[in-house]
């Protein structure tokens, strides 16, 4: 639930996610849900850019043109690449501390 | 058995202590997390859950490429990340 927490505070930014087919995918987080499955919009990869009409063009992964929003199956994800101004790391330690406890305590 | 193992009252007793004490102890240090696929991350632990989902912030990325005809460990890429979430099911194993 941690990490569900956190990707919730993320929703309308932009990270960077790395697939485990090595594919990267830069877009604004639009929503996540308990498997961490991933909505993203204005999708771009590394190798893309736009041309003189406003198009994206993908030089590597043709197949993506036109797409502007897709939804990533969260057990495909390798990395999620955050911004360290949007986390609070002190939170998000102790919030690990806290969820371990309370595992530790609903096993016994 | 189980008894004996709770016999303690002391508050840090090793038998109350699980695997995943190790990476709590490990909060806010430097740690080596070796991947699946030839990869290695070096940076400081920020949080980790029971699937072992971690967050790293300060991480560099090593990915290691086995050279068939010499047999050695070559350094295929490296990459920086300020803060990088990662993926439970990649991680082999965490140590300082």
């Amino acid at each position: 639930m941690l990490f569900f927490s956190l990707f919730k505070t993320l929703v309308d930014q932009e990270v960077t996610i790395e697939l485990k087919n090595n594919l990267k995918l830069t877009g604004t987080i639009k929503s996540v849900d308990q498997f961490l499955n991933i909505k993203l919009d204005n999708i771009s990869t590394p190798e893309s850019h736009l041309d003189e009409d406003g198009d994206m063009i993908y030089l590597n992964n043709p197949h993506f043109a036109g797409l502007k929003n897709l939804f990533i199956r969260g057990s495909n994800i390798r990395y999620v690449h955050l911004k360290k101004s949007l986390v609070d790391c002190n939170l998000l330690q102790d919030a690990a501390r806290r969820e371990l406890a309370m595992e530790k305590r609903e096993e016994k | 058995m189980s008894s004996l193992a709770s016999s303690s009252t002391s508050k840090n007793n090793i038998n109350d202590l699980v695997p995943l004490d190790l990476l709590r102890l490990n909060l806010d240090t430097k740690v080596i997390v070796k991947l699946r696929d030839c990869r290695e991350l070096r940076g400081v632990l920020q949080a980790f859950d029971s699937h072992s989902n971690l967050v790293l912030s300060d991480c560099t990325e090593t990915v290691y490429k086995l050279n068939d005809v010499t047999d050695e460990l070559e350094i295929l890429e490296k990459n920086e990340s300020e803060m990088i979430f990662v993926r439970g099911d990649n991680v082999l194993l965490l140590t300082t």
